[in-house]
């Protein structure tokens, strides 16, 4: 094995080694981190094959949790038959998720991807509209309003394993999604990975070279449709349950958000977005009950100032950090990002305060938030918060124009400066 | 049967024009602009909640005005310090952006104003059955929004068609960068155009936020209608947006009216289909169960047969 050979498995070991060791690291052992990692794992494959859309092939799409969830719709079926007899164990039943979503795939897709663009925004919107329209009327297999259940560890045992310990689950998500980043990044390897590329980048002349953009399209749509019903499935065995959300609009922007909160530009950008945005979901919701609004400003503030998302900010310092030259960002930056914590300080406090007042009228104004004492019907809250947002505010306009710059100077620094 | 014809096609042309009045300035926006706003719905439903926070100050008729005029400036400065912005990120950016400013702006609405729906009654002076025909009362309120979504068709064709600014909006509609080679500050046209666009949608909001419920879901459950609406019509088409918004108004209502399914269509032609025919539980679905996917399906459609619309003038 040569060198470089070793230096591009590296991190797939890594991965491999982290995924397998996770549960078993301090504090990662609980039920509630156990199952956390477990939706983690099913995130990044979502995330990821929805990036193949997004962000490999140029296709915004706004129904994508429909092959996510009529993958996991027919995993659980068949969780069901194998219930009932069939042998199916269950760590082959997220390949039937996975089929469930190519078929659909398939059968969808054709018609969608004549065009990119808009037209294809469109078009997937509204074919989402119609397949959650259709989940409540065709009850056999949707399962109307309460969705259909299952029970995995009545499915046959697969080499001594029952499947109803959480970790045993775990570890079946992990080896899917082990198995499905590596499948995906060698999608992007392949000719069919890069003729993607050139037909989100241009279609006319991948067509000139002698593809159908259509068909192209269709190629990518499909394996994104695969991989979204392999996560659909691990979704059905994880929960036993799948009901109409799952294929809803709401899933849809999630996935949106993730891999573009990650990145889509990088292959590594929708792992890290899912990964965050999971742990947020499940740590935010337990504390504020205005986690959506602090996600959706978090959204509009990645696509007004970071459009290349975590990895995007990750790449755009790393040669920095690479030259050593990391310590010299560390005034400017934070010169403009204290001021900016005290700004999001005040605009928490309004906003808690405000959520309370108008959500919950009949728990009076009297509250507690990060261990401290409020009243929301005394004036000095509102004038703490504005102020607090006030100053934090100015004093970040002053710091961000020095940062850019000093961010802009070392970036030339280290560009020039003959770092390999 | 007359009557609920008649009852039908009121409110059909209720629920079309109140989506004209939505779609109007969206398909504007799109057409000059590019940008799907996803966050024009939210300007409509934030309308809805202006007048009625306005309404115990003003009266109707102050909030009439005001709740609009609020609106329009929530899209002024939505375009001037964000969609300016992202607008050198590209199109899926600013679209994303839309994207989570509607999100933003539902839970804006949660925030300030809770998440129960809230009760707005027609003004006194409109609240009375105007006419009644075919037994059916006509609310007062109801043939008052019809007026001005019509009032609003007429004065913006004459706007597009008859006045200076109109010509240039026209002329950026389909040649932005000639438009501001001729000299003219097409940014600043974009941001007017936003705005009115929003005031245009703030106005919906304060008919609809009382023909309808005014609660935090209401931009959700006019939202993609209303893009399907512009599709339709064709982009930056008005005539074609009136007429595929009444066009949807009317397959919505006449569809909830019927309650036929698939299976007694069948047996006009001797079919017997029952219970124990395979996919009964497709053949049993009613028009009336279908009725809320119909606009989608003629979204599908429309852009696999002829993207640019029913009027429109290029494909989207």
């Amino acid at each position: 094995m040569t060198a470089e050979r070793r230096r591009a498995l590296m991190p797939w070991g890594i991965f491999a080694l982290v995924l397998v060791v996770l549960p078993h690291l301090p504090g990662f052992g609980s039920g509630y981190a156990v199952s956390l990692l477990s939706q983690m794992g099913i995130a990044v494959i979502f995330a990821l094959s929805y990036n193949m859309l997004l962000g490999h092939t140029g296709l915004l799409s706004f129904g994508h949790a429909v092959y996510f969830g009529l993958g996991a719709f027919v995993a659980m079926h068949a969780v069901r038959w194998a219930a009932a007899g069939l042998w199916l164990p269950i760590p082959l039943v997220p390949l039937v998720g996975g089929l469930g979503g190519l078929f659909f795939a398939a059968l969808l897709g054709w018609p969608s991807t004549r065009r990119a663009g808009t037209v294809f925004a469109m078009i997937s919107l509204g074919i989402a509209e119609m397949v959650v329209a259709l989940s409540y009327m065709i009850v056999s297999f949707f399962g109307g309003e309460e969705g259909i259940n299952g029970d995995r560890t009545k499915a046959p045992s697969f080499l001594g394993f029952g499947f109803g310990p959480q970790i045993e689950v775990y570890y079946v998500i992990a080896a899917w999604c082990f198995a499905s980043v590596a499948a995906m990044y060698a999608f992007t390897r392949t000719p069919v990975g890069r003729m993607c590329n050139a037909v989100r980048d241009n279609p006319e002349r991948a067509e000139f070279v002698g593809y159908n953009p259509q068909v192209v399209r269709y190629v990518a749509f499909m394996a994104a449709g695969f991989f979204a019903g392999i996560a659909g499935g691990l979704n059905a065995i994880n929960y036993e349950i799948v009901t109409a959300i799952s294929v809803g609009a709401a899933t849809s922007g999630a996935v949106l958000l993730m891999a573009f909160i990650g990145g889509v530009g990088h292959f590594v950008g929708p792992v890290l977005g899912a990964v965050a945005i999971t742990y947020l979901q499940v740590s935010l919701s337990d504390f504020t009950h205005a986690w959506l609004l602090y996600f959706g400003l978090m959204f509009v503030l990645m696509v007004l100032f970071a459009p290349g998302g975590l990895a995007g900010l990750w790449f755009m310092h790393a040669p920095i950090l690479r030259a050593g030259l990391g310590a010299r960002l560390i005034g400017p930056y934070a010169r403009a990002v204290g001021p900016a914590l005290v700004l999001a300080l005040g605009a928490i406090i309004a906003i808690e305060v405000n959520y309370r007042v108008s959500t919950r009228p009949d728990l009076g104004t009297a509250f507690e938030f990060a261990g401290i004492a409020f009243d929301a019907s005394q004036p000095w809250v509102w004038l703490l918060a504005g102020s607090l947002a006030a100053a934090g505010f100015w004093g970040m306009r002053r710091g961000l124009g020095p940062a850019f710059e000093r961010h802009a100077s070392l970036m030339a620094e280290a560009k020039g400066g003959g770092a390999p | 049967m007359f009557d609920l014809i008649v009852l039908s096609v009121f409110n059909g042309l209720i629920y079309g024009l109140l989506l004209f009045m939505l779609s109007s300035g969206l398909t504007l926006i799109f057409s000059m602009m590019g940008v799907l706003n996803f966050a024009h719905a939210s300007v409509y439903m934030a309308g809805a909640y202006f007048a009625y926070s306005l309404t115990p100050y003003l009266g109707f008729w102050g909030a009439l005005i005001a709740a609009p005029f609020l609106a329009g400036l929530v899209g002024a400065a939505v375009e001037r310090f964000g969609l300016r912005h992202v607008h050198g990120h590209g199109h899926v950016a600013e679209l994303l952006f839309t994207f989570g400013l509607a999100y933003l702006i539902e839970e804006f609405v949660h925030l300030v104003w809770g998440r129960n729906p809230l009760d707005q009654r027609p003004p006194p002076l409109l609240d009375f059955p105007l006419f009644t025909f075919a037994g059916i009362d006509f609310p007062a309120f109801k043939v008052f929004m019809i007026v001005v979504a019509l009032g609003m068709f007429v004065a913006l064709w004459l706007i597009l068609t008859r006045t200076r600014i109109g010509l240039i909006v026209q002329a950026a509609l389909t040649h932005p960068h000639t438009v501001g080679n001729l000299g003219h500050d097409v940014p600043t046209v974009f941001t007017l155009v936003f705005a009115t666009g929003s005031a245009l949608a703030g106005l919906a909001g304060v008919m609809g936020g009382i023909h309808l419920v005014t609660n935090p879901g209401m931009a959700q459950a006019l939202g993609p209608i209303v893009f399907v609406v512009i599709v339709v019509g064709g982009l930056g088409s008005l005539a074609g947006a009136l007429i595929a918004s009444i066009l949807i108004g009317l397959l919505q209502t006449f569809a909830i009216a019927v309650d036929a399914s698939l299976a007694d269509f069948l047996r006009l032609f001797g079919l017997q289909v029952t219970r124990a025919t395979p996919g009964w539980e497709v053949w049993s679905i009613t028009l009336a169960q279908i009725g809320p996917m119909l606009p989608y399906l003629l979204l599908v459609l429309m852009l696999m047969l002829r993207p640019r619309g029913l009027l429109g003038s290029r494909d989207s």
